[in-house]
Order: C-alpha cells, then structure tokens, then sequence
C-alpha cells in the first residue's frame, strides 16, 4: 500500500470509529467518569488520526499562521475547557444538538488542531502546557470529588466524585510519567531535556 | 513571528472567549441549574395549565392558584433522602407563615413524580409526616399520567434512577408568581429566604 492509500484507510477508520463513539453515546454518557475519561479523550484521539491524514495537505497560509503552533494550542486549551465544564456535559445529554456540538468540535476543534500545531511547538511551549494541564485536571477533579451538592443533573452524588477521583488519578498518572521523562529521561535514558513536551 | 500569525491569535481568543461567555452566561452559571436559575429570573416562564389531584382526592387545576404565589417542590414519597429537607424546608416556610392559612398570600404545593408510588394514601402519608393540610398545602400529582413529562419538563426537573431502586432528582424549589407565571428557581437550604422571596414575587 501506498502512502495516500495508508491515509485514505485511515481516514476510513477515523470516520466509522466516529460514528461508532456516536452509536454508543448513551451508554458512554450515562456513567460521568466514562464520559469525561474515556468519551472525551476518545474523540480527541480521533481528531488526532484526523491530523494524519491532513498534515500534508496543510494550507501554506495556516502553517505560516500557526507560528510555534500558538494560536493552535490556544484553540485547544479553549476546546478543551469549554467541555470540561458540568454545563457542558449536562446540555451534552439533555440536548442532542450539543451532543453532535460536542462530536464535532472535540475531533476538529481540538485534536486535529493538537495533531497539527503540537509538532510545531517548542519544547518549552510543550512543557507550560503540560505544567498548565496537569493541575487544572487535578483542580477540576478535587472540585468534583468535594463538591458537597451535584454539579450535573444528570448525575449521582456519588457517580460525581467517583469522576473526581478518576480525575485525580488520571492527573497524578500524567504528572509522575512527566516526571519521569523529563528528569530521568526513560525510556530513552541518555541525553536531554528538550523531549520534555514529548513524553 | 510570520505573517498571519497575529489574526489568527485573535480570531481564536475571540471565538473561544465567547463560546466560553456563551456556555456560561458571561461566567455567571458553570452548572445548568444555575443556567436555569438565571434564565427564569430574567424571564419568567409561563406555565401550560394542568389537572392534579391532591392528598384528600380533591381535583385542582394548577392555573387555580392565579392571584397567589406559590412555593413548588418536586418529591417522591418513598424518597428517603432529599423529600425529607424539602419536606422539611416547607413544615418551616409553614411556620413562618406561608401555607398556613388563606390570610398570607404564599401557598405551598408538593408535587409527586413517581405515578406508580404516590397513590393517594402515600401522599396524604408524606403531606402528614410534615403537617402539610389543603388547600394551602397540597401534596398532589397530575390527574392524567400523560401530563406528567410535560410538566416536568417545563420546570425543568431532571429524574435520574439513584441505583438502589429509588430516584435522584432536581432538589430546587420553584416560585410561581401570581401571573402563573415560573419567575424564580431557588435552592432549598434556608426556609426563611424561601418564604422572604415568595413574598417579594407576591408584592412586587
């Protein structure tokens, strides 16, 4: 197979895994944790997979723009917060046109403009999004797991910490892996720091 | 920096501090109950007419309450956590004068959602753990099973299955003006703001 064929196939997957997420969207939403865990970042991925397939045939005016992929970044640290709002997630299963907003704007709005403008992005740029993420997910999750009254009407008490804690968990996990990479430099012990926005 | 780069930037703050502005009513509601609670007090909802019927068995239509103001709260009668506060919260706003007599213009209304479960009995049981009495507080349900979702919907109660065989349920208490119109959603901690804001919708 060739290169575009590769591309053309997985630009195929990219799509029915798309609609599968969407198919499956109910039992994804009706749990909060999986929803933000496992529903999100899945749909971001798929935006990912998407960047592959577009990188070469990225507009010259967008790569000259998106200088050290700022204005990229930026639009998914946007994307990014507007979905992790309790709002957000209600209106994404009470109203199903904020649930297709949300399919939509997850994969082109944030992980294909992540696939396109991370690899342009010094390593110091990569390491204050990291530095920036990590916390405000442990934040978002120390509000979920203490918040005394629900947040989302769609979901339990308990079903909201539980996100909480899963929140936690997921910002610890990226926070140690971090660490590692950058100041002990595994898997690829040797030499430097500039891989730290790599991980 | 290279050409374009400044647009760019300041298309997408612009797009994304505005769709953040947007979702969160200029950073004033992150949760949709506070959305809600927004939205009434700026426009207050007008409310389709309903038959319900109340713990004595008495049918009433909710557009009777026209010239009073009234205290909404949604319950379940087999609920052992929530209904209980609310319960609670009204047997005070009661002791502070509203629901008690025709005299006070604030009257209270308890609604129960779970068809199967709030017959009659249960609901003169609920009404009667708290002192509640018709017609100035009624514990009542729709007439007509059908009417239900509807009503539910316009208040925007949302009831989720709590797991253990009962149900998880927005706790807020509703203000209905005098108009029948949905001017206030409020939450149900303190029974004093409760009934000061019923009377300030009822005397405007």
């Amino acid at each position: 197979m060739n290169y575009s064929m590769n591309h053309r196939w997985l630009a195929a997957v990219t799509a029915s895994a798309w609609l599968t997420v969407w198919m499956w969207r109910t039992p994804l939403e009706s749990n909060m944790a999986v929803h933000m865990i496992i529903q999100v970042p899945l749909l971001i991925a798929l935006g990912l997979a998407l960047a592959v397939v577009v990188r070469p045939h990225e507009p010259r005016w967008f790569v000259d723009a998106d200088w050290l992929g700022i204005p990229g970044i930026v639009l998914v640290v946007f994307g990014t917060s507007f979905w992790m709002l309790p709002r957000a997630l209600d209106g994404a299963i009470g109203n199903p046109w904020i649930d297709a907003a949300k399919f939509l704007s997850l994969p082109l709005l944030v992980g294909l403009p992540l696939g396109l403008s991370w690899s342009r992005m010094p390593p110091l740029g990569r390491a204050f999004i990291w530095a920036n993420f990590i916390p405000k997910l442990g934040a978002i999750g120390s509000l979920y797991l203490g918040a005394p009254v629900r947040l989302c009407a769609y979901y339990r008490l308990d079903q909201q910490a539980a996100a909480g804690w899963t929140l936690i968990i997921v910002a610890v996990a990226l926070g140690i892996s971090w660490f590692v990479v950058v100041f002990i430099d595994w898997p690829r012990h040797g030499s430097n720091l500039h891989r730290a926005g790599v991980s | 920096m290279t050409r374009g780069f400044l647009p760019l930037l300041v298309l997408v703050l612009a797009g994304g501090s505005s769709a953040l502005a947007w979702e969160t009513d200029n950073f004033r509601a992150f949760t949709s109950t506070g959305a809600q609670q927004l939205e009434i007090e700026h426009n207050p909802r007008p409310l389709p007419d309903v038959q319900l019927v109340d713990q004595d068995g008495n049918a009433f239509a909710l557009s009777a309450y026209k010239g009073r103001t009234v205290l909404i709260d949604f319950i379940y009668t087999r609920c052992p956590t929530i209904c209980g506060i609310l319960g609670d919260d009204f047997a005070r706003v009661k002791e502070l004068g509203g629901g008690k007599s025709q005299s006070t213009p604030v009257d209270l209304l308890s609604i129960g959602f779970d068809p199967q479960n709030d017959d009659r009995d249960s609901l003169k049981l609920y009404g009667d753990r708290f002192g509640a009495a018709a017609p100035t507080w009624r514990i009542a349900t729709t007439a007509n099973v059908n009417a239900l979702p509807a009503l539910l919907k316009t208040f925007g109660v949302v009831i989720i299955p709590d797991g253990m065989g009962g149900f998880t349920h927005t706790s807020a208490v509703y203000v209905v003006d005098a108009q029948g119109r949905l001017a206030r959603v409020l939450d149900p901690d303190s029974p004093p703001q409760l009934f000061a804001a019923a009377l300030r919708t009822a005397t405007p």
